[in-house]
C-alpha cells in the first residue's frame, strides 16, 4: 500500500533544508511508520532531489516522524532556480512511498 | 484561572484580509497579531527604503489597519505586528496618521527599533551558517542584516500602554509570546512556560495553515469552505494551557491533524527549537480534540536561551532569467523535449554566460526531477521551462529570449510563451552575540 493510506504529511523550508512530517492517522500505525519509513528509504525515494543527509526525528506522543533533508532546495529558497523553490510539493511525493503491509504485524 | 484569546490575522504579507476582520468582530479576542515578514521580505523592504526613506514597511499596512482598526479601537483589542519591516518608525507614524483619519485621537502606537544590526555585523566578521563564507566576503553585495528580536521589547511596549505594537524583524512566535508574558506576568526565565508559549505562537503564526489551509486533499483529507477559511484563535491560560479554535461558522476546520501538521512545520530537531526567548522542546507535546474546532495542545517545554541571536542577512546574488512555452495533444512530450534540446544548444551556440541552468517539463518532472517522476504517463499538455543564473540582467534576458524564439524556430504548435529576467535578493544567516543588538521602544500618539 501507499504511505498516503495511513499517514498525512506537510513540508516546511528553511534555507536549503526541507523538513517533511509524516503523521499516522491512527496511533496503531505508528510502529509501522517506524519500521517502514526510515531515513535511508526517504533518501532513496528522493533520489535526484536530496543532495545532503536525511535525519529522522521521532515524536511518539503524536504518532509522527519528522524528516530533515539538507541540500534539497536548489541552494536555498531565496536563490533557487526551481519552480517550487520552497519544496512545498515534496510531501505529496513522499506519500507515494510504497509500504510493505507485511511489516504490519 | 485567567485566560486570554489571541487571534492570528495574517500568515504572510499578502494574506487575505477579511478573516482578520472576522476575528476582530466575532472572535472575542483581546489581541490580534499580524505576522507578515518573510525571510527575504525585510531585505526587499530595505531596498524600498533606500529609494524612499518614508517607506520600507509592509505595503499592505494601510489596507489592513483601515480594515481592522475601527473594530479593534472600539473593543480595546491590541494589535501586534511585524509590518514595520525595514522601517518600524515609519510604519508607526503611518499608523498614527491612519488612526487620526479614522477619528481615533487617543491611540498609542509603539515602534520597536534595533533589529537592524547591519553596522554591528560590518564592524566584525561573522561566518555564514548556510555556506562557506562570511559577512565580509559578501562585500558590497550585502544589503541588510536584521536580528530576530525576542518578546521583551514588545512586552515593554504593551506595559507602556501601546494599543498597536509595530516591530521589524522579531521571532514570529515572540509576536504571540509578548501578549502572554504581558497579560500573565510570566518571568523571562520560566523556561517551561516560555517553551509552551512558543508552541502556541508557532502554531498560530501561519494563520490559516492550522485551520485547514495547506491541508486539504479531496477524498483523503477534506476541509469545508476554504474560500471563507477562518483564521485561528489561541485561548491561552496563565499556566500556559492552550486551546486552538476559530470563529464559529467560519470556513475550515481545527482538528488534531491540522494541529499536528503545523506543529512540525519548519521544525528541525523538535527537542531544540531555537528561539531568542527560549530553546523550546516540542517533542513531548500532546494534541487532543476536546470539541468541534477545539483542540487542546499541551506539553511544550523549554530550556535556557542561547547567547546568540539569529540574524537574517540579505544580499544581492546575481540574476535569474527564465522562459516558458507550452505544447499539447499527440506528441506533446516529444515536442517539449525537442524544444528543451533546441534551447540547450542555442544557449551554448550563442554563448549565454550562466553559472547554473535548469530544464523542466512542467506537468512531467518540474517539481521532483526526472528520477522521482519517472513512472508517470504521458500528459495531454506539457509546459517547457528553462531557468538560469547569470551575472547580469542582459545575460538573464537572453535565456527567456531563446525560449520565446521557439515560436517561429522551434517545434510545431508551441503556445503561450512567457519570459522574465530579475535580480536575486538572497538571504543567509549568521549568529550575533546577543548583547550587540539593543532594541528600543518608541511611542507615537494619534493625537493631532
Amino acid at each position: 500500500m501507499k504511505l498516503r493510506e495511513i499517514a498525512h504529511s506537510r513540508t516546511g523550508d528553511k534555507g536549503n533544508t526541507s523538513n517533511i512530517s509524516v503523521i499516522a492517522y491512527e496511533a496503531k500505525h505508528y510502529p509501522l511508520l517506524l519500521r517502514a519509513v526510515t531515513s535511508e528509504r526517504v533518501k532513496a525515494h528522493f533520489a535526484g532531489v536530496v543532495e545532503g543527509d536525511v535525519v529522522r526525528y521521532e515524536l511518539p506522543n503524536i504518532s509522527a516522524l519528522n524528516f530533515v533533508m539538507t541540500g534539497t532546495l536548489g541552494g536555498g529558497v531565496t536563490r533557487s532556480l526551481a519552480l517550487d523553490a520552497h519544496g512545498k510539493s515534496l510531501s505529496s511525493a513522499l506519500l507515494d512511498l510504497e509500504i510493505e503491509a507485511s511489516l504490519d504485524p | 484561572m485567567r485566560t486570554i484569546r489571541i487571534g492570528s490575522g495574517a500568515g504572510y504579507s499578502g494574506d487575505r484580509i477579511e478573516p482578520a476582520v472576522e476575528l476582530a468582530e466575532k472572535g472575542d479576542i483581546q489581541y490580534l497579531v499580524f505576522e507578515c515578514l518573510g525571510e527575504r521580505t525585510v531585505a526587499l523592504a530595505q531596498q524600498a527604503r533606500m529609494k524612499n526613506p518614508e517607506l520600507g514597511y509592509d505595503p499592505l499596512l494601510e489596507e489592513r489597519l483601515r480594515a481592522v482598526l475601527p473594530i479593534c479601537a472600539a473593543k480595546g483589542i491590541k494589535i501586534v505586528t511585524n509590518m514595520g519591516a525595514a522601517n518600524p518608525e515609519g510604519a508607526a507614524k503611518k499608523a498614527a496618521e491612519i488612526a487620526r483619519s479614522l477619528g481615533f485621537s487617543s491611540l498609542k502606537i509603539a515602534a520597536i527599533v534595533g533589529d537592524d544590526v547591519l553596522d554591528a555585523c560590518k564592524e566584525d566578521d561573522f561566518p555564514i551558517m548556510e555556506f562557506d563564507g562570511s559577512i565580509r566576503q559578501l562585500g558590497n553585495r550585502l544589503l541588510s542584516a536584521n536580528a530576530y528580536l525576542r518578546a521583551e521589547p514588545m512586552t515593554d511596549a504593551l506595559r507602556g500602554g501601546a494599543d498597536i505594537v509595530i516591530t521589524g524583524r522579531a521571532s514570529d512566535p515572540a509576536l504571540f509570546l509578548a501578549p502572554m508574558i504581558h497579560a500573565f506576568g510570566w518571568s523571562m526565565d520560566d523556561w517551561n512556560l516560555l517553551g509552551q508559549g512558543t508552541v502556541a505562537g508557532h502554531l498560530l503564526e501561519c494563520a490559516g495553515q492550522i485551520t485547514g489551509g495547506y491541508f486539504a486533499d479531496p477524498g483523503c483529507k477534506d476541509i469545508p469552505d476554504l474560500a471563507r477559511l477562518g483564521f485561528p484563535i489561541g485561548e491561552v491560560g496563565e499556566d500556559g494551557s492552550l486551546i486552538v479554535t476559530k470563529v464559529a461558522g467560519s470556513g475550515g476546520a481545527v482538528t488534531a491533524q491540522t494541529c499536528k501538521e503545523q506543529l512540525l512545520y519548519e521544525v528541525h530537531d523538535p527537542t531544540q527549537y531555537l528561539q531568542p526567548d527560549v530553546v523550546a522542546d516540542f517533542s513531548q507535546v500532546r494534541v487532543e480534540e476536546i470539541g468541534p474546532d477545539r483542540v487542546r495542545v499541551s506539553g511544550g517545554r523549554g530550556s535556557k536561551r542561547t547567547g546568540t541571536l539569529k540574524v537574517s542577512v540579505g544580499y544581492l546574488d546575481g540574476f535569474i532569467g527564465e522562459g516558458q512555452i507550452s505544447y499539447a495533444g499527440p506528441g506533446a512530450l516529444a515536442r517539449a523535449k525537442l524544444a528543451l534540446e533546441i534551447v540547450r544548444q542555442r544557449l551554448n551556440l550563442t554563448g549565454v554566460a550562466t553559472s547554473e541552468l535548469r530544464f523542466d517539463l512542467i506537468g512531467v518532472d518540474s517539481l521532483h526531477g526526472a528520477r522521482v517522476s519517472a513512472h508517470t504517463a504521458e500528459p495531454y499538455e506539457v509546459r517547457v521551462r528553462v531557468a538560469g543564473r547569470t551575472e547580469n540582467l542582459r545575460e538573464a534576458g537572453r535565456i527567456g529570449n531563446e525560449v520565446e524564439t521557439l515560436y517561429t524556430n522551434g517545434p510545431a504548435a508551441g503556445g503561450g510563451a512567457w519570459k522574465s529576467a530579475r535580480d536575486v535578493v538572497a538571504v543567509a544567516s549568521v549568529l550575533l552575540p546577543r548583547e550587540l543588538a539593543s532594541p528600543q521602544v518608541r511611542f507615537f500618539g494619534s493625537v493631532a
